[in-house]
């Protein structure tokens, strides 16, 4: 990791924003075209899984119908959910905030302890991918009170050895190059100096982790898709992590956002359809494990989270973004994302989805992501279930310069344009004056303090202006 | 007011106009011959797949492809006498070498095998277990997900899993490694 991106290690933290931290992380240009060409190959992996599926459209339809049936029936399935996982013998919490659900995650853990936590290195969670958490900061959280907690994807064990969050949600670190997952598994694992080999340090990894699964009696996993007609979840990963810690532990707790929530278990055929082939081209995750009860002797939790999305519920241009299954296919074929990494969204979820989620949890933080995009709409066009992106990110853009959280510079350049372009005088005036010192004085615009200028080239200025053109080639003037 | 009462009257209050639920017989028209369309999800995923007319024809590829001194287990008599290992404290399956058990229905389009914890023996096993090898009738191969959740119906269960191929990683530069968390390999024997 460059010394650089040290500056970008605390979500939130609004350190730089989006188009600053980018700066930096353009600043390498053959590792940002790598991070570029990675996630392009994911996205032409994501491509050809789709195209094998006849209906494919059809299955995206599909999936965004229910998806907008579950936002306007939510209220009755997390009852029915609720009432079925009682049934099921799991406990069920409910956290209007990151806060509280840290706080009933705590709880959980020191009631299994009697209150009396001991200080021994055993004491700690195994956790497998949850972005909720990262949402929550639940990890800090618990360390203050002296509980580890131990990642166990492999992507995100790495992030957490590096003390960095992920900077993709599927794809922890992606931005890693294997070189120096080498060098800090020699460091922190004991493996050989030098040694880059994917399959000696997965091999590490699973040495190191087995070693926690089998030592640590608390388990958290994320939800994938929580099922109101039987009380049940689903959680998919390729590695099995979640299942060696939920299955070896004598406590499971499932963190979960609400919107999670699915009608029936039928459903599962069309989201796990489109899950993995969207995610990572592949025809499904190696395991989707069904929990529906706890096994004999074993504590089943699952904590449902708010965290502002009833809010964003009810904001009726953007609660759409509340569909999202998570896939991370808007990340890999989004041009911003790809050229200026995650960690520049300094939000848990960035990408396209996380620059119209996380203005809702907090516009002044955030009020840089809906404009870390260049509306081209890809991210729409591959969403699995249809979420308009690009359109929400257009629409916050608007709220968050009437709510006036846009940087000065901006508006006032916005103010500028807009005379210009209303008043056709000014305009034409502006576009000689413009011309001419393009053609002229190069160096007034091909400088630095240009921002147009950085990581390109001007172009050359046209020779005359449409306007121009136009009253040559045209007879008929009346139309100028 | 609790935060139950308080998320769920929020929601309640801002959730759009009910919306119908789609018609899902639409779906999953694909055809496919189910035997050769699995074996080629299955095998591209890290999978091995080999047809066998008898459990003499299974137990000789164990034998000669696992030391004499593997700890096998099974939930299939033919090959694990004992019962033990089910009811044990799921750590004690951390040696498991190897673990052969029958799947209930497999699903041609992406190669996934349905398996709930009475197939399994103990939940963790197909995880913790270096090896895993499961038996399909070829007559139980479905062509996609939707049929799969149809033959599923109601059926009860503590614990059930979709298992396609090997555990797996791709999270170091993107390079597929076998055998991250869960068994290293996987064997299929279609009967």
């Amino acid at each position: 990791m460059s010394k650089n991106s040290k500056q970008l290690i605390t979500h939130n933290s609004q350190l730089l924003s989006h188009s600053e931290a980018a700066e930096i992380f353009n600043k390498d240009f053959d590792r940002t075209t790598w991070h570029d060409e990675t996630l392009y190959f994911v996205r032409q992996k994501r491509d050809k899984a789709a195209f094998q599926i006849n209906d494919w459209e059809l299955l995206r339809e599909t999936a965004s119908q229910i998806k907008n049936n579950v936002l306007s029936n939510m209220h009755d399935y997390l009852l029915h959910f609720e009432e079925n996982a009682l049934k099921n013998g799991i406990k069920i919490h409910w956290a209007k905030d990151a806060q509280e659900h840290n706080e009933i995650v705590f709880g959980i853990i020191s009631d299994y302890y009697g209150g009396n936590i001991p200080k021994d290195t055993f004491k700690g969670m195994v956790k497998s991918k949850s972005m909720l958490t990262e949402e929550c900061h639940m990890n800090e959280f618990l360390a203050e009170k002296g509980i580890e907690v131990i990642d166990t994807d492999l992507g995100e064990r790495i992030v957490q050895l590096a003390e960095e969050p992920p900077s993709h949600i599927v794809m922890p670190c992606i931005h890693w190059k294997k070189e120096e997952i080498g060098e800090l598994f020699h460091k922190h694992l004991g493996t050989e100096k030098g040694n880059k080999d994917p399959q000696y340090l997965t091999e590490a990894a699973r040495q190191h982790l087995r070693d926690k699964f089998l030592t640590r009696p608390i388990a958290l996993t994320g939800v994938n898709f929580a099922v109101a007609e039987t009380g049940e979840f689903v959680v998919c990963t390729n590695e099995g992590n979640a299942d060696m810690g939920a299955h070896l532990a004598d406590v499971h707790i499932a963190s979960m956002g609400f919107e999670k929530i699915i009608p029936q278990k039928k459903h599962l055929g069309v989201f796990l359809r489109l899950l993995a082939r969207s995610a990572t081209g592949q025809p499904i995750t190696t395991y989707s494990s069904h929990f529906k009860k706890p096994r004999d002797g074993q504590q089943m939790h699952i904590v449902i989270v708010d965290n502002g999305r009833s809010t964003q519920l009810g904001r009726e241009d953007f609660r759409n973004s509340l569909k999202c299954i998570r896939c991370a296919a808007c990340f890999n074929t989004c041009p911003v994302y790809r050229r200026s990494g995650g960690h520049s969204y300094h939000s848990a979820v960035a990408g396209p989805i996380g620059s119209i989620l996380a203005p809702n949890l907090d516009m002044r933080a955030n009020a840089d992501l809906p404009f870390a995009s260049t509306l081209c709409g890809s991210c729409s066009n591959v969403c699995p279930v249809k979420i308009d992106i690009h359109q929400q990110l257009y629409k916050w853009r608007q709220v968050l310069v009437q709510e006036g959280y846009t940087p000065t510079s901006k508006t006032l350049a916005m103010k500028g344009m807009s005379t210009v372009l209303s008043n056709p005088g000014i305009f034409k005036f502006s576009g000689k004056v413009g011309r001419m010192l393009m053609d002229k004085l190069p160096f007034l615009v091909n400088n630095s303090l240009n921002p147009w200028y950085k990581q390109r080239e001007m172009p050359e200025p046209p020779e005359e202006s449409f306007r121009d053109w136009y009253k040559k080639n045209r007879k008929n003037k009346k139309y100028i | 007011m609790s935060s139950r009462d308080n998320i769920l009257s929020k929601i309640k209050q801002n959730q759009p106009e009910l919306l119908p639920l789609p018609d899902l017989s639409v779906l999953g028209t694909e055809q496919y011959d189910l035997v050769q369309k699995f074996t080629e999800i299955l095998e591209g995923i890290g999978g091995t797949v080999l047809e066998v007319s008898d459990f003499e024809e299974i137990k000789k590829y164990i034998i000669s492809n696992y030391p004499i001194n593997a700890r096998v287990i099974s939930t299939l008599p033919e090959f694990s006498e004992s019962k033990d290992w089910q009811i044990a404290d799921p750590h004690t399956l951390k040696d498991a070498d190897f673990l052969i058990i029958k799947g209930q229905f497999a699903v041609a389009e992406n190669g996934a095998i349905w398996l709930t914890e009475t197939e399994m023996g103990q939940r963790v096993a197909p995880f913790i277990t270096q090896y895993l090898a499961i038996i399909i009738e070829k007559s139980a191969i479905l062509p996609t997900m939707h049929q799969a959740y149809e033959q599923m119906g109601s059926a009860e269960y503590g614990f059930g899993v979709f298992l396609a191929g090997p555990s797996k990683t791709a999270d170091i530069e993107q390079s597929l490694v076998l055998g991250a968390h869960g068994a290293r390999g996987l064997v299929v024997f279609l009967v």
